[in-house]
This record gives C-alpha cells, sequence and structure tokens, in this order.
C-alpha cells in the first residue's frame, strides 16, 4: 500500500483513512456534510497526490498526444490546460485526463490514480511513428487541490504571483512560500480553486503552512466526489469507462471528430447510428437516496441503472446520473429508481445542480 | 472507544434491543453509527410490516454509502421513531437514546441468540 507525503499530517488531523486507487487517502476528517459546505463557503484543502502524472515531450508531442485524446491541443496555447479523453478502437474509454500544456513540445497528462499503470502502457503501446519521449513521473510529484471561494485570497496571502493573471484553466510554474510549484486555476469541485503540484518535501511544507490559515478547511475524497458530482463532473467507473463512450456520457463538447484520434471511427459511427443510452440527471421525487447500481425503470421495465447519487449536503436534496435508453433521457420524463424494496419516482431534469463559480 | 450499554442485547450486525414487557426497541450500537458518520437518511419501513430475526428490514444512510439494517428478533412493527425519520442526525448525537422501530416480540427465546454487553463488547476488540 502506497501512502502519500502527507500520510503522517492525515493521521495528526485525525482522518479516516481509506485505501483508495493502492493509495491510504483520508476519506473524510471532521465529516463529508462539513468538508462538502465548506469549500462551497469558503476553502477547502484537499491531498491528491494519489493522482497520476505522464510527461509526453519531444518533436511529435503535439501531434502524438492529439492521436491520444479526443481534444484538439494544437490550438491552444502555452499554460493552458484542456480537458479530453483516451479512448479505445470501439470508443469506450481508457481514461479522462487534464493535458497541462507546456509548449508544443512538452505536455503534463494528469490522470486517475486508479488508472495510471494502465494508461502509461497504452501511451507507450502507441508511440510508433511519434518522435515523442514518455515518462511518468508520478512518483516525483505530489499534488493539492485548494477549493472555494476564498482560496484565491488564501494562496494569494502567500505568494507575490499576481493571481488575477491566473484565469480558469490556465497555468504556471511561481513560486508559493519560498518554494516553486505547478499551479493551475482548476479543480474538481465546481468552485473557483487551484491544483498545485511539486515535489513531496515542497508539497509538506505548503500543506503545513495552509493548514495553520483559520479559513482553509481539510477535506476528504469523501466530499471530493459529492463536490464533483453536485457541479456534474463525471467519473471514472461511474459516468464513463470502458462501455460508455463520451458521447453518451454528454462529453461532447471534448471530442474534436475533425482531426484523427484513436476511437473516433466508432464514435463516428455511433453517433451516425443514433446513441441508444445516455447519461441523464436525475431528481428524486419521493424520499430516498439512489446509489450507483440501482435499477432505473420505466413502462414496467428496467431502461437502465444508476451511475452516481447522493443526497446534496448543503442542500438537501436528493439526485442521481443514471445511465439509460436514450428514448426516456428528454428533460421532464419521470422514471422509477429501484430502492432496495421501494420504487421511488424521479425525473429526468438538466445536469445544473450548480452554477459553477469559475474564474474568466 | 464505543459506548455498550449494559441492560441491552446486541446483534453482530450492529443493532441493540431493549426488551420492555413484549415489546423490543431497536436501535444501531455507538459502534455503527460511528463508522458510519454523519448520517443522512434513515428508511424504516412502516407500521404493520413484519420483520424476521436477522432479516432485512431498512438503511440507514450516511452521505457515502447506503448499510443495511438487521432485524435482531421477529415480530410486526408497531411504531417508527418519526423524530429520528425528520432528524437522522440524532443517531449520532446518541444511537442508544434515539430508537428506530418498536416491534412486538413474537418469540422471547430469539433474545438467547443476540450477543450481551460483555460478548458486544469482545467483538467490538
Amino acid at each position: 500500500m502506497k501512502k502519500t507525503v502527507l500520510y503522517e499530517e492525515h493521521l495528526r488531523n485525525k482522518a479516516k483513512m481509506v485505501e483508495f486507487a493502492g493509495f491510504m487517502m483520508p476519506i473524510e476528517y471532521q465529516g463529508i456534510a462539513a468538508e462538502h459546505r465548506a469549500v462551497r463557503e469558503k476553502c477547502g484543502l484537499f491531498d491528491v497526490s494519489h493522482m497520476g502524472e505522464i510527461k509526453i515531450a519531444g518533436k511529435d508531442a503535439t501531434r502524438f498526444v492529439n492521436y491520444l485524446i479526443t481534444n484538439d491541443v494544437a490550438g491552444y496555447g502555452e499554460n493552458k490546460m484542456i480537458y479530453g479523453l483516451m479512448l479505445k478502437e470501439d470508443g469506450g474509454v481508457v481514461d479522462d485526463l487534464m493535458v497541462y500544456k507546456f509548449s508544443d513540445e512538452h505536455y503534463l497528462l494528469v490522470v486517475n490514480a486508479a488508472n495510471k499503470d494502465k494508461d502509461y502502457e497504452w501511451i507507450t503501446g502507441r508511440r510508433e511513428g511519434f518522435d515523442v519521449a514518455i515518462e511518468d513521473l508520478s512518483d516525483d510529484y505530489s499534488q493539492l487541490a485548494l477549493q472555494g471561494p476564498l482560496a484565491a485570497g488564501v494562496l494569494q496571502g502567500l505568494t507575490e504571483y499576481r493571481l488575477e493573471n491566473l484565469k480558469a484553466f490556465d497555468f504556471d510554474v511561481f513560486p508559493i512560500a519560498g518554494r516553486e510549484f505547478v499551479v493551475s486555476r482548476s479543480g474538481y469541485t465546481g468552485e473557483d480553486g487551484f491544483e498545485i503540484y511539486g515535489s513531496h518535501p515542497d508539497i509538506l511544507a505548503l500543506f503545513s503552512r495552509l493548514i495553520e490559515i483559520p479559513e482553509v478547511t481539510l477535506c476528504g475524497l469523501g466530499c471530493r466526489d459529492t463536490l464533483r458530482f453536485e457541479a456534474a463532473m463525471p467519473l471514472y467507473g461511474h459516468e464513463i469507462g470502458p462501455d460508455i463512450n463520451p458521447l453518451e456520457a454528454g462529453l461532447g463538447f471534448a471530442v474534436k471528430t475533425s482531426k484523427d484520434f484513436i476511437g473516433r471511427e466508432a464514435l463516428l459511427a455511433a453517433k451516425n447510428a443514433g446513441l441508444k443510452r445516455k447519461i441523464v440527471a436525475l431528481e428524486l421525487l419521493e424520499r430516498g437516496i439512489a446509489r450507483a447500481d440501482y435499477p432505473i425503470e420505466a413502462e414496467g421495465r428496467v431502461i437502465g441503472r444508476v451511475t452516481t447519487g447522493y443526497m446534496i449536503p448543503t442542500t438537501g436534496k436528493a439526485y442521481a446520473f443514471g445511465l439509460i435508453e436514450s428514448a426516456y433521457s428528454d428533460i421532464g420524463v419521470e422514471v422509477l429508481i429501484h430502492i432496495r424494496k421501494n420504487k421511488i419516482k424521479a425525473k429526468v431534469r438538466n445536469k445544473k445542480f450548480l452554477e459553477k463559480k469559475y474564474i474568466k | 472507544m464505543s459506548k455498550v450499554l449494559d441492560n441491552l442485547k446486541y446483534a453482530e450486525s450492529h443493532e441493540w434491543v431493549r426488551v420492555d414487557g413484549n415489546t423490543a426497541v431497536i436501535g444501531i450500537t455507538d459502534y455503527a453509527q460511528e463508522s458510519l458518520g454523519s448520517i443522512v437518511y434513515v428508511d424504516l419501513g412502516a407500521v404493520g410490516d413484519r420483520v424476521e430475526q436477522f432479516g432485512e428490514f431498512g438503511a440507514v444512510e450516511s452521505v457515502k454509502a447506503a448499510s443495511d439494517l438487521i432485524a435482531p428478533v421477529t415480530g410486526k412493527i408497531i411504531a417508527i421513531n418519526e423524530e429520528v425519520v425528520d432528524n437522522p442526525e440524532l443517531v449520532n448525537e446518541d444511537a442508544y437514546e434515539n430508537w428506530l422501530i418498536k416491534v412486538e416480540l413474537e418469540d422471547t427465546g430469539e433474545l438467547d441468540k443476540l450477543l450481551d454487553a460483555a460478548a458486544y463488547r469482545e467483538l467490538l476488540g
């Protein structure tokens, strides 16, 4: 079992630890609900050092990354982040990831921890014909996420870099509290915030500084999932996966079929044939909480299943994402979710559970 | 250290029973509420439902997950704690004060299949 550099800090701060993607990670400190609220109202600090980082450099780096992922990195400038997905030839998802573009010849792919080894193997297996160097830097980087409306103020107190120059999905390299980090204005919560990459000792030092600040609440992976869900962001293994393609998941904005990439033909064929299933947002109309894999029923038969569901800690509203037959995916359609012995009414709604607060 | 009360009977699945004449008052233990974390929802079935010893009758849910409730005795549900239905976090505050359901006990012999406080303490280690 791997430990992040902050493991001892988590224990000292009374985290409940769980195994996640081969790491011992904090699921919560004081409780998921309080931590969720802290990120929506103030500022939360997450250890996300388990995330994988894969560097791709070389003359053909842009062409190679564009061949690997659905989005088009060629049109982006330096110091921009781009969301994309790596697909199998059949259009199923290998992983979704953030691409950090340092230059046309240097990219950093930030991938899901649970998929990192598989991703690295996938990427190296497809390098033939490209002049690139591929390096797994996951063991060299630790990562923090500082998220919430007070995040910018907190971070600005520790750096001379003008954070107003860093807009949503920009990144830069600059010193915080005397040490150098890669910092992007991004996150997985729907709030303004920052993802901060550095060496293990530098991240440990920064973490220790940040938790001394009264506005900062320590947050675990538990609220990371409720926050990303409320912000309607997909999670690999739930809303996307080897058997759910990005169009079914509603991620067409990150798919650029005007250029070539692995899985493009399969996606185009699926689109032309008409999508048979879609990920929809559901609002429960009766008391209950829909959990992953609960069956969804309409007209007397099962038409899909829940992929993620929660009662949102801040609002008490019970929402879910479900993968269902497209015929039932229009807004307003009523379905039944099987919850233990009961069938609970739910309604298809838009995915905007929350107004995102990115700094443009 | 989780609280275990001396005068109760316990199921290995972390429910407690207090017998009051032929009424069994049922809740979850302090250990159970602590392991679950903040409880946000309870599903307790309805008055009139029959529960069976060691059969599932509902669930307590934290933000993260649903955890099945197992009936420690057989009988008809005669009361549901509506206060807990409306404020599930009461179970986190005091898991023994805030019972979940009351069941009309059919067979007092079933109580022998449950743990006493000492055995339950041992189970928790």
